[in-house]
């Protein structure tokens, strides 16, 4: 196929991929539902590998289908539906608009080594110590981080520019929404990695996907027995080289009418570029497939050994013993345990599958889900947990639980999860208003949902908390509640591993409907 | 560029430069901004009047606010449905052209502080709301403004109330009130211990506020019903939690836009673990409705149906003491109906 509808057909798909995944993810007054979410998210090569690991079953099995898809067309993938791959295509249109001379590739060789062993690296390092590189390299995870750390506050700020503005007409659609910032530490990697691949797409095209990224070494690989692929018509091509500079993977080699296919990610621009319509999309030459096998294999498996070796000292985890919470009545709040979000059961759970997509960590509506810094380890950096000093965790809602893509949130339905214990809540006396004041105050009895913490008679007419941690679920609103600082008279003490509240028993009350006016 | 800009514009004088110049494109801001700064200037003379009038003692006429002709201090209606409770109670009181004037603004503050079903009874009842909203567009309302600080999310609890959509559906508009952009700072003349605070602006905007709590159980104050329902006009509120809680609920009423109408829902009442309950086992089905011009003398009435004395709620007796109610029940004129 010589047509040029086909990369025009190339903008249109990822141009449509692109702009749902920005809209899931700076959706910050939360209309898209969860099954759109998941619809979208189920062609996301990581992820769904993730899910299908953790479920085992086919119905999470996207990244079957894409492995397919690459055997019979190549890296389609990486140009129609990796947000990251198509934001960078915007990002190198940009480039060209700077400078001219930017979106001039030209053929360059590959960097084998370093791919290869990326590649090998995250496999090995995932399958025996955990999720830390993927979490680092998965390229719809860093999109992911992206936009909840950069765009979303961008979009927030322009909503709240248009609030202003239509509410001085007295039209209340759009709400004022406070800009919450995450710690200063957190946006170290999306920062970095902004820088590396900006920088690298603005510049040298795609070569961020054919060095770095170990879903496009794969794919790459894969696609060395596509059926379809990039061909050269030796008798019409002129040897102009216009294919070759405008290869944003720079991976045509014109003088030798060799397109290297690990790199191509199907863009068809060449198709469009040539002048002699000597380049096309077809079936591969069946007679040409026997050579050009072992360099790259050899250099593949030497680079695994070499980072086996190696790179697992620096990505090691903490490990982490279940401590036993504890209640000690001192005034400083003594958290033994971090809070991990509903449905991922244990925080050595989350830890293993959570590529720190921040999916979850955007869709939160009441912004109680924080990436971490320390809190699970250096290894856990940037995956979610609960902040209640910032928030609390909805009674009534499961969003986070419903979207995550890689299972690392199971999903819960709303009686399941109004049982699920995240941690226990621990009453401070000595820091707490009825007492230090002798004021009335109830913050955090009224702010619970279950009434696990109620209030029993103190002195005179004041009543003080007390809580009663069996039917405490542990979502944080009386600690977000409590108004004392600088530490709070009640804070919630994380479960490592999630527990099953009880039920709140409530019995009628005496009151009887009235039949006069009791005034 | 374009954050610092909106960064400045969280300042208030900025707001008002930014929305003069709209102004000058649009000519209908011009009034908004100068009316709210007369009315800052005006709540600072009234609140030096207010507190000089308690210091001489002649405090009856502060309260004793309501239109000349209103019959009675108190409508209390038994037995009807919320909406056919107010037809009636409102219409003792003269109808709700009493209390409003025609082309004015009106805010209905109803509490919707919980993510919690109309049938838990935790926020003020929709049916009840609609017929409020109802007679005052009647009355010749020019708009009614519906809005609540909520303690749950306040997406799911504007929704999940049911509220949003009623008051939507009988022309109201339904007006954030989750960021601090939308208050205003304002003294409380003569406060004990709250002697500012911030409130939302549309309360300073509007010409006529009416209350329409719901009487609920509190964990901490006993009982949340008129005076309390004022916690979702402000920001702030846990500096009242840390600073004698009581205390603040009675100096906010001392705060010069008080309403007009105070509308009780009592038709479910929680009774226990108030203010957000557990479950319907919470509930007592009261089938009344108290509508009256004084909020106190209103608290006094809701202590009595709940069943409390009214001395253990210790906001009444603080708020009657620095005149800003009558909680003496036996002393006022209550018109008492039953369907």
């Amino acid at each position: 196929m010589k047509s040029p509808f086909l990369r025009r057909f190339r903008i249109l798909i990822s141009a449509l991929v692109f702009i749902c995944f920005f809209l899931v993810f700076v959706d910050f007054r939360y209309i898209i539902p969860g099954d759109y979410i998941n619809y979208l998210l189920y062609l996301q090569f990581i992820p769904s590998a993730m899910k299908f690991f953790d479920l085992r079953t086919i119905a999470a099995g996207g990244f079957i289908i894409i492995m397919i898809l690459t055997l019979l067309t190549g890296r389609t993938y990486c140009s129609f539906l990796c947000p990251l791959g198509i934001g960078q295509d915007i990002f190198s249109r940009i480039g060209g608009r700077i400078r001219r001379k930017f979106r001039r590739y030209g053929f360059k060789k590959p960097f084998t080594i370093i791919r290869y062993s990326l590649l090998a690296a995250t496999l090995i390092v995932t399958m025996v110590w955990g999720v830390y590189l993927l979490t680092l390299l998965d390229p719809y995870s860093i999109f992911g981080r992206f936009m909840t750390y950069f765009a979303k506050p961008v979009i927030i700020v322009i909503n709240n520019f248009l609030a202003g503005i239509l509410g001085k007409f007295d039209i209340f659609t759009l709400s004022h929404i406070t800009v919450k910032g995450y710690q200063l530490l957190v946006y170290l990697i999306p920062a970095s990695f902004f820088v590396l691949i900006g920088i690298l797409s603005l510049t040298k095209g795609r070569l961020y996907c054919n060095m770095i990224c170990p879903v496009g070494t794969l794919l790459g690989l894969l696609s060395k027995i596509s059926l379809l692929r990039i061909k050269f018509d030796k008798s019409a091509c002129t040897r102009c080289g216009r294919c070759a500079i405008g290869c944003k993977s720079s991976c045509i080699d014109f003088l030798q009418y060799h397109v290297d296919v690990t790199r191509c990610v199907d863009c068809f621009n060449c198709i469009n570029i040539c002048p002699d319509k000597a380049l096309s999309y077809g079936l591969v030459n069946l007679k040409k497939k026997e050579q050009k096998t072992d360099e790259s294999r050899r250099k593949f498996v030497a680079g695994s050994v070499l980072l086996m070796l190696g790179l697992p000292h620096l990505v090691k985890g903490q490990d982490k013993k279940a401590p036993v919470p504890t209640k000690v009545s001192t005034v400083k709040e003594n958290k033994t345990s971090p809070v991990c979000p509903p449905g991922g059961v244990s925080i050595a759970d989350l830890n293993k599958d959570c590529t720190a997509c921040s999916l979850c960590i955007t869709a939160c509506p009441n912004g109680v889900l924080q990436p971490a810094l320390f809190q699970y380890g250096i290894a856990g950096m940037m995956q979610p947990v609960m902040d209640y000093h910032k928030s609390f965790c909805t009674y009534n809602c499961t969003a986070c639980t419903e979207i995550c893509p890689t299972y690392a949130l199971h999903p819960l339905v709303l009686e399941a999860k109004k049982l699920t214990q995240l941690g226990k809540a621990n009453f401070i006396k000595d820091n707490c208003i009825v007492k230090t004041e002798k004021t009335a105050c109830g913050a955090c009895s009224e702010a619970c949902p279950t009434k696990a913490v109620y209030m029993i008679p103190y002195e005179g007419n004041l009543v003080i908390p007390e809580v009663n941690n069996e039917i405490c679920i542990g979502c944080g609103h009386c600690e977000f509640a409590c108004p004392t600082t600088p530490y709070k008279a009640i804070f919630v003490d994380g479960n490592p591993v999630h527990q099953v509240a009880k039920k709140p028993e409530n019995e009628q009350s005496e009151i009887k409907t009235p039949v006069e006016f009791p005034f | 560029m374009l954050i610092y800009y909106l960064h400045s514009l969280e300042n208030n004088k900025k707001k008002l430069y930014f929305s003069a110049l709209f102004s000058i494109l649009f000519d209908k801001r011009v009034t908004i901004t100068m009316k709210r700064r007369d009315f800052l200037k005006k709540s600072a003379g009234a609140g030096l009047a207010a507190g000089a009038a308690i210091s001489v003692g002649g405090y009856e006429k502060l309260w004793a606010s309501s239109p000349s002709n209103v019959k009675y201090d108190m409508v209390a209606v038994m037995g009807g449905n919320p909406d056919a409770m107010f037809d009636l109670g409102i219409q003792e009181l003269g109808g709700m052209g009493t209390f409003i004037q025609k082309g004015q603004k009106v805010l209905v503050k109803p509490n919707i502080g919980w993510d919690v079903i109309p049938e838990l009874a935790a926020n003020t009842n929709p049916l009840l709301l609609k017929r409020v909203i109802y007679h005052c567009f009647r009355a010749g309302a020019k708009e009614v403004y519906v809005f609540d600080h909520t303690c749950d999310n306040w997406v799911n609890c504007y929704k999940n109330s049911g509220l949003e959509k009623t008051a939507r559906s009988a022309g109201a508009k339904v007006v954030p009130a989750n960021s601090e952009n939308y208050y205003q700072q304002v003294d409380i003349p003569g406060g004990v211990k709250l002697k500012s605070a911030k409130v939302h602006e549309l309360l300073l905007e509007t010409d006529v506020f009416i209350n329409v709590p719901i009487l609920k159980d509190h964990n901490s104050t006993r009982m949340t019903c008129c005076l309390k329902n004022m916690m979702g006009v402000v920001w702030d509120r846990g500096f009242w939690h840390s600073n004698n809680l009581n205390q603040c609920i009675a100096d906010y009423a001392l705060f010069e836009k008080k309403p007009v109408l105070n509308i009780i829902d009592c038709y479910n009442v929680m009774v226990k673990n108030g203010p957000q309950g557990v479950s319907k086992e919470d509930l007592v089905q009261m089938k009344s409705q108290i509508i009256t011009t004084d909020w106190v003398a209103g608290d006094a009435a809701a202590a009595k149906m709940l069943g409390v004395e009214i001395e253990k709620i210790e906001y009444i007796p603080m708020a009657h003491k620095m005149g800003l109610g009558n909680m003496n029940l036996d002393s006022l004129n209550i018109k008492r109906i039953k369907m």
